[in-house]
């Protein structure tokens, strides 16, 4: 037959992914990553002081062999308090996410697709939650049912869902026109099949992307409400808790609020660049001519 | 050819990509004469585009453009950014295959026409409306007033191309590049703008190129034809003679895969098989032969330079040319 | 004696019958005519050619025969069943007979989906439980559409060209052995030489699978090639519908022998005339009184602006919808 294409054998030959350079900064974010999700897993195990014992002798106490970051106010360790914040923070940065991705993704995508009144109720009572002030919001549960992280996971997570839903509603928006899911209709396919099997793997990079932004917002905004003392209860440290705390001894111990920051600044900033890398790495047009 | 309006002397146009080298134009020669029209048939991925940005000094920033692009007397590579940008206002103008991308959405079309206006032949506001209502009449845009204060979103996609065409022609240039100036368009407004640049072509005596992937559009409308194929031109010749007696097989192929409209229903089309090469990857022979029934022997192994068939004008890269007509029907 | 008499019925009846269909939508508060009240049969085994340019509602009649577009009002009678009259299930089972093809054949797969699960997806929706009679018929259809079932099923879509995106949507539609395909514009995004590649195809795959085509395009010669009967339309309405070559020949509508005079011919000794077009067409959104080409029209008088004209046959096999036929 005359119509068979000739260069499609040609192409098989070549190796299908090339290997794409990441970059230092990449593997510096993915280590710092990998150090602090391993402490948080490990921190009940790892021989470290506990982060709540006091000991009123040793306050702001220097770094030392036994104390490696020394001890805070209240004569904790803060290397034990840092490790333990950590996974406070990434408890609270992870699982508020994920509360917006399901929730608010799965709105946006049937907003996006259903359209109609669906659509406008949806839109609508997400403006209404953005308009909502978070910090009266996160006063009022936390005077209602009291700190905890639970609650706190939970608030954080309740603010996420109108920008997930966006996110999931725009991209569904511009691929629910693509003549593919046109077709998938054409092939007589249930709305439940397009969405899942057509809509969500198309949506849910810009999602996950978005998610990892959000995970990073979520830890400085979980550290602000510690800081107010509107997060996680005393004595449980989390880094904004922390950061709160040592404001009180700027002048003599500065290094009580700066660790913590620090910390959290390269956390954020590992989140966001392997954020962005993976969007440019899983885009599946890259390269192609 | 000194008496050329434009000469394009060995072009070459390399873009790297991921995927290595790309060779956008391969050693491409070309030229018009004042008040001339030619016409450049592609398919896409020819190089055809990149050509014109070549001509334009509007290629991208990556793109690396060897050879000569003699315009007016003057090599165009050589020339300082502001003397290029007053040359492109006045005497080369473009219009682009998709007016809605190309004129800007958030300006009516009367700022858009005046300010050009206004820049390259410093004429006060009043003058510059007046010349601006003029132009548009020209090409055929009713109530030009009225238009004036419209934003092209407004528009047709017809009137949009006709506005394009009155920015490209406001400052009389020498040299008007088309590119696929109606391949966005419905066929009897693509007989309307073709009318249009063609009337205006000749009253204003300026060279034109037509950059199309149609025959058909270059067939009636134009002095001389380039086909280019894989980066190079592979025929040129004058539009009578190449029409009359193609050499190269690519253009009679091209040629024979069109539907005609005096053939009977469901007659199988000559297709030509496979598809272009990868232009990263190019063929150490005619970037033709694996596509092309008469390729034999060298085709795969040298590059056929272009020679000249009867005329000099006629030229075409083969070494097995169609030598008679009977083999177009064959 | 009566089966054959029952067989004859069955053959003459014909496969698709569009009964007064008035499809309109709603763009910004205001009403787009998109089509209003066509009629048209197509009998099996038929190509018929819809050919109009740019809103003329070409594709909005297309999507409307799958009920992809919600009619206003009229009938899609497929095999003797009306589609508008259908719902849930019903229709599901009935779609799988009828396929789409359409004009941007990358667009139209899925970029994050492997090419063996795309030509899959309608056997898995039809129910075909077996995953080894799914991949043999996949194999198959990929094979017939001249590609290399081993070397495109593990392929995601980005890595081929659009002509052969087209192949793979062309497999797609043919998997499930339909009985009607509807082409909508299915070569227009192509390169010339890649277009008679795809045309030559559709033609084989037609003879192949039995197929009758509803064939979209905006191109006269394009569909010419392939069409046994064309149909014109204009902003809407049904200007012409003939058999291809009468139709060409001896075009009765104005609008038909504007269109065919302004197709560029590839032959220089051919002067393109100076184009009688006046104008462009109107918007959708507040056609013409009457005839809908009036104001385009060279012949339009005020009959024209005050009554609609009605499909009318002007010769054996042809009618055209205008009040001074050229025929």
């Amino acid at each position: 037959m005359a119509t068979l294409e000739l260069s499609l054998d040609e192409q098989a030959a070549e190796p299908a992914r090339r290997k794409r350079r990441l970059g230092l900064l990449f593997w510096f974010a993915m280590g710092w990553m990998v150090l602090v999700f391993a402490v948080a897993i490990l921190a009940d195990v790892l021989p470290l002081p506990s982060p709540t014992d006091m000991d009123m002798l040793e306050k702001r106490a220097p770094f030392s062999a036994e104390h490696w970051l020394g001890t805070d106010g209240f004569g904790r360790d803060e290397l034990s308090r840092l490790v333990h914040g950590a996974r406070i923070s990434l408890i609270v940065g992870l699982f508020a996410p994920v509360i917006g991705l399901t929730i608010g993704g799965a709105l946006g995508m049937l907003a996006g697709y259903f359209r109609g009144r669906f659509e406008s109720i949806v839109v609508g009572s997400m403006d209404v939650l953005l308009a909502f002030p978070p910090l009266i919001l996160a006063l009022a549960v936390t005077a209602y049912l009291g700190q905890s992280i639970f609650h706190l996971t939970c608030i954080l997570g309740v603010l996420g869902i109108p920008a997930f839903m966006r996110v999931a509603r725009a991209a569904t928006l511009t691929l629910a026109r693509r003549e593919f899911v046109i077709a998938a209709q054409a092939l007589g396919a249930t709305h439940a099949r397009i969405l899942l099997r057509e809509l969500l793997p198309n949506v849910l990079l810009p999602l996950l992307a978005f998610f990892l932004l959000a995970v990073a917002v979520t830890i400085v905004v979980e550290g602000a409400l510690s800081f107010l003392g509107l997060g996680v209860p005393p004595p449980i440290s989390s880094w904004g808790s922390m950061i709160g705390e040592g404001r009180e001894s700027l002048d003599v111990a500065p290094r009580l609020a700066f660790i913590p920051a620090i910390a959290m600044f390269l956390t954020v900033l590992s989140f966001n660049l392997i954020g962005d890398t993976l969007r440019a790495l899983t885009d599946p047009r890259q390269g192609a001519l | 050819m000194s008496g050329a309006l434009l000469s394009v002397q060995d072009a070459v146009v390399d873009l790297p990509t991921p995927r290595g080298n790309l060779r956008a134009v391969d050693h491409v020669d070309l030229s018009v004469g004042a008040g001339r029209t030619l016409g450049i048939v592609g398919e896409s991925g020819c190089g055809k585009t990149m050509l014109s940005r070549a001509i334009l000094q509007l290629l991208p920033k990556k793109a690396k453009l060897s050879g000569r692009v003699m315009f007016d007397g003057q090599d165009l590579p050589q020339l300082s950014p502001e003397k290029l940008r007053k040359l492109r206002g006045q005497s080369l103008a473009v219009v682009f295959q998709d007016p809605m991308t190309s004129l800007n959405p958030v300006l009516t079309i009367g700022t858009q026409l005046i300010e050009t206006i206004q820049e390259h032949l410093e004429l006060d506001l009043a003058e510059a409306r007046k010349r601006s209502i003029e132009l548009l009449a020209a090409v055929g845009i009713p109530a030009p007033e009225q238009r004036l204060a419209q934003y092209p979103h407004q528009l047709s996609g017809g009137m949009r191309q006709r506005v394009a065409i009155a920015i490209a022609l406001s400052c009389e240039p020498k040299l008007l590049i088309a590119d696929e100036p109606t391949t966005a368009l419905d066929v009897t407004i693509q007989a309307q703008i073709l009318d249009l640049l063609a009337r205006e072509q000749q009253r204003r005596h300026m060279a034109m190129i037509i950059i199309t992937h149609d025959l058909g559009v270059v067939a009636g409308r134009t002095d001389e034809v380039a086909v280019m194929y894989a980066g190079r031109v592979v025929e040129r010749a004058p539009t009578p003679a190449l029409f009359k007696q193609m050499r190269m097989p690519y253009t009679e192929a091209l040629l024979a895969a069109l539907p005609k409209l005096d053939a009977a229903p469901h007659t199988p089309l000559p297709a030509i098989s496979g598809r272009p090469p990868d232009p990263t990857r190019p063929l150490k022979g005619c970037s033709f032969a694996p596509r092309c029934r008469y390729a034999a022997g060298r085709c795969n192994t040298e590059k056929p330079a272009l020679s000249a068939a009867e005329t000099p004008e006629h030229v075409y890269a083969c070494f097995h040319p169609i030598e008679t007509r009977a083999r177009v029907e064959a | 004696m009566m089966q054959q008499l029952a067989m004859q019925q069955m053959a003459s009846e014909p496969l698709l019958k569009v009964e007064n269909l008035v499809v309109e939508y709603a763009v910004g508060g205001r009403t787009v005519h998109a089509v209003s009240d066509v009629s048209l049969d197509i009998a099996r085994g038929e190509t018929l050619g819809l050919v109009g340019e740019s809103g003329c509602g070409k594709s909005t009649l297309g999507r409307a025969v799958l009920q992809l577009r919600q009619a206003v009002s009229g009938k899609v009678l497929f095999d003797g069943h009306d589609l508008t009259a259908m719902h849930g299930d019903a229709l599901r089972r009935m779609r799988r007979r009828v396929q789409l093809i359409f004009q941007d054949p990358i667009a139209s797969l899925n970029p994050r989906r492997r090419i063996g699960d795309i030509v899959a997806e309608p056997l898995v929706i039809s129910g075909v439980k077996d995953p080894d009679k799914r991949r043999q018929a996949v194999h198959d259809v990929l094979a017939a559409v001249g590609l290399d079932p081993a070397l495109v099923v593990n392929r995601l879509p980005h890595e081929f060209s659009g002509g052969q995106c087209q192949r793979i949507c062309i497999a797609r539609a043919l998997v499930l052995n339909p009985d009607f395909v509807i082409c909508d514009e299915p070569v227009s995004a192509l390169d010339v030489s890649i277009r008679a590649q795809i045309l030559n195809l559709l033609e084989e795959m037609k003879a192949r699978y039995g197929l009758t085509l509803l064939f979209i395009a905006h191109d006269l010669a394009v569909v010419k090639a392939v069409s046994d009967r064309v149909a014109v339309m204009y902003l809407g309405r049904l200007c012409e519908v003939g058999p291809s070559e009468q139709l060409f020949a001896t075009p009765a509508h104005p609008y038909t022998a504007l269109l065919l005079e302004a197709i560029p011919v590839p032959d220089p000794d051919v002067r393109p005339t100076e184009s009688v077009a006046v104008g462009e067409p109107p918007s959708p959104i507040a056609p013409p009184s009457g005839c809908r080409f009036r104001t385009r029209c060279p012949r339009a008088d005020a009959r024209c602006a005050a009554e609609v004209p009605e499909l009318r046959t002007v010769a054996p096999g042809q009618s055209a919808a205008c009040h001074h036929p050229l025929i």
